[in-house]
């Protein structure tokens, strides 16, 4: 009887061994697939940029630094220069932010503090629904509605009063800034920056939304229970809170907007004339890409548009990295305060 | 007349023949111009009802229907711009052109209506040098006397992606005008000195369209279906002729195929007095030596059968087939320079 028990016990303690040391034979497996699966987002990350950087090498060695900084595109004498494209991509992702951020703030503030209970739910929805519009409607919608709009109202305001606009008379109107001087076409890189601006609006509102919801209430209810106002919760207890979250949302609009190909290609004009005017046409790196690639029977066409690809690779990640340096900068601030 | 229809007899003896003959349908591929895609894949669905033979065509641009026949993995490329001499020796390719259509200039201003406004090809190579900047400009008031033109700046439309459009459209203006030659050439694209672009044959269309006083350049179709109006534009017999299928033809017709090496030709400044001044054609590229030699005789045939029998379909889509003489040349060159 006894050695009975005594075998019994032994073969429990083995089923026990067995399976924690199946247990940890799992768990390196799980480590290792998870590991794989963070190695692949590296590997591709590295693999994209490396090939745009192999296949626009051509393009790099022939025309070296001159690439970033020539603003002649002229595909039959086989001249690539990049600088109209990427300061077409840098100003519309610009405008585009510095319009979506505050309206953004707005949105969610209003979801958050100021809306009624039972209109939070239907307008949030409707804002993360905005977000899954694909691109090419917002393209047709600028193209078709807002287009328009900016070549017959806003465009001529601008032009007259801010540009180089004049009277009948050939007197001149406006302040004759450069930055809005031209004809009022329509399209241009002001229009794209708008158009982006709205597409960008869903993806910072939500996130925006979704932390100022983590803010615990009873840090707002003290505040408010010291006697500030809304603006002043707002400012010195949600946005210091969740401050981290709302430029990581900032970011990811931004990185939205340098990449966005199909509205921009739509709206801006796909023009690489030199321009220090909104209000003119111009291209971004993406919209040059899908334009072009297509019929690009040269190598060195070919080459300078993947080489263009490489440069937007390095333009977001130089944006990026500034996010990260930023985010870092304010942390450390806040350990020394 | 009778050659025509003594070679339609033989066509139609043929491709009956050939249908006959062939137990089993083979598939064919050809890929490259986006201009000839509405008719090929026309003459491909009415093709294959009569052979079972299926012809698949992707329209992925000139550029890369060249690309994709010089690795030959399809059985033939469109290009909207024939190859050089040099390229069709090298790969051993031949091309010959496949149909016809014309480009014409589109313009939006006051309420001109279609065919009211005059250009000679100068002054529109101007236009869009942006030398003239006004519509009221005396090198367009002159050729227009009658016509009320508005003291508004010109908008120039022009493609935004590489086009056989644009190319046999800069061609015409290089050949008519010598500062635009110098400056600025001819191809898929240029380096365009002024204008905004617009994605595609509608993309032009709709900011045609959508701006007040402007100019854009499509092809006829897109012009006829928007009930655009368009500009005439002086030929190289000095006359102003209509856009439609007769001048289009008159075009092909009087354009010097006999002397062009492999249809290497472009025809836009056609000579004829008839003729439409902006003229182009897509040219079909295969090689004189395939490797697969039955899908190669497909393709033959599918040509062979679109040029005779497809000229309806080819004019309901408002292109106009190669006329019998062309067709008579294609075949012979077919014969001598192709093996099969």
């Amino acid at each position: 009887m006894s050695s009975l028990s005594a075998t019994d016990g032994l073969i429990v303690t083995r089923a026990v061994d067995a399976g924690s040391y199946r247990d940890a034979r799992h768990d390196r497996w799980f480590r290792r697939a998870m590991l794989l699966c963070a190695l692949l987002v590296l590997a591709a990350l590295i693999g994209a940029a490396g090939a745009t950087l192999w296949g626009g090498h051509q393009a790099l060695s022939t025309f070296g630094w001159h690439f970033f900084t020539s603003t002649t595109w002229d595909v039959n004498a086989g001249q690539f220069g990049a600088l109209v494209p990427i300061i077409g991509t840098l100003a519309t992702a610009l405008i585009a932010i510095v319009i979506a951020v505050p309206v953004s703030f707005g949105i969610a503030i209003f979801l958050t503090d100021v809306a009624p209970q039972w209109m939070r739910g239907p307008v949030g929805t409707a804002i993360e629904l905005l977000a899954g519009i694909p691109s090419i409607i917002y393209g047709m919608w600028g193209f078709f509605v807002f287009v328009p709009i900016m070549s017959e109202t806003v465009q001529p305001w601008l032009i007259n009063h801010l540009g180089d606009g004049t009277n009948d008379a050939g007197n001149p109107t406006g302040l004759g800034l450069a930055l809005f001087s031209g004809a009022p076409i329509g399209v241009g890189v002001l229009t794209a920056g708008i158009v982006l601006s709205i597409m960008i609006l869903p993806f910072i509102s939500s996130v925006m939304r979704e932390v100022f919801l983590t803010v615990p209430s009873r840090l707002k209810e003290s505040a408010y229970a010291l006697g500030s106002t809304r603006w002043e919760v707002l400012w010195d207890i949600v946005l210091p809170y969740t401050r981290t979250a709302v430029i990581g949302g900032i970011f990811l609009g931004l990185g939205r907007a340098l990449g966005e190909t199909m509205a921009v290609t739509f709206v801006i004009g796909n023009s690489h004339d030199f321009s220090t005017s909104l209000v003119m046409p111009g291209t971004s790196i993406a919209a040059t890409i899908a334009n072009e690639f297509n019929e690009a029977s040269s190598d060195l066409h070919r080459s300078a548009l993947i080489a263009l690809a490489f440069v937007l690779f390095v333009v977001t990640f130089i944006v990026l990295a500034i996010a990260k340096l930023m985010l870092r900068r304010l942390a450390r601030r806040e350990g020394n305060g | 007349m009778t050659i025509s229809i003594k070679h339609r007899l033989i066509a139609v003896g043929l491709a009956a023949g050939l249908s006959f003959g062939s137990a089993h349908a083979t598939n064919i591929t050809g890929a490259g111009s986006s201009f000839v895609y509405p008719v090929l894949s026309k003459w491909a669905a009415a093709y294959h009802d009569k052979t079972s033979n299926q012809v698949n065509y992707q329209s992925i641009g000139s550029g890369g229907g060249i690309a994709q026949i010089k690795a030959s993995t399809v059985d033939f490329g469109a290009s909207d711009a024939p190859l050089k001499a040099e390229d069709l020796k090298q790969f051993g390719l031949g091309q010959f052109p496949v149909v016809i259509g014309g480009i014409v200039p589109v313009i939006h201003v006051g309420n001109i209506m279609p065919g009211q406004l005059k250009l000679t090809g100068k002054v529109l190579a101007d236009i869009y040098l942006g030398n003239i900047k006004t519509w009221n400009d005396p090198a367009i008031a002159q050729l227009n006397p009658g016509v009320t033109l508005p003291s508004s700046k010109i908008t120039v439309v022009h493609r935004a992606d590489g086009s056989g459009t644009s190319f046999n459209f800069t061609n015409y203006l290089s050949k008519v005008n010598a500062d635009w030659k110098t400056k600025l050439g001819f191809g898929t694209t240029v380096a365009w000195p002024t204008g905004i672009g617009g994605k595609g044959n509608e993309g032009v269309s709709a900011f045609v369209r959508q701006a007040s006083n402007s100019i854009g350049y499509v092809e006829y179709a897109y012009a006829l279906q928007n009930h655009m109006a368009y500009a005439l534009v002086q030929n190289a017999a000095g006359r102003y002729v209509a856009p439609d299928s007769n001048s289009f033809a008159a075009a092909a017709a009087t354009a010097d195929w006999k002397s062009a090496k492999d249809f290497n030709l472009i025809m836009t400044n056609a000579p004829g007095p008839d003729a439409w001044p902006i003229t182009a054609t897509t040219w079909a590229i295969m090689y004189k030596r395939p490797k697969n030699a039955a899908n190669a005789k497909t393709a033959f045939d599918f040509f062979k059968w679109s040029f005779e029998q497809g000229q309806e379909q080819a004019k309901s889509l408002d292109y106009v087939p190669l006329p019998p003489p062309l067709v008579a040349q294609i075949e012979a060159y077919w014969k001598s320079d192709f093996r099969n």
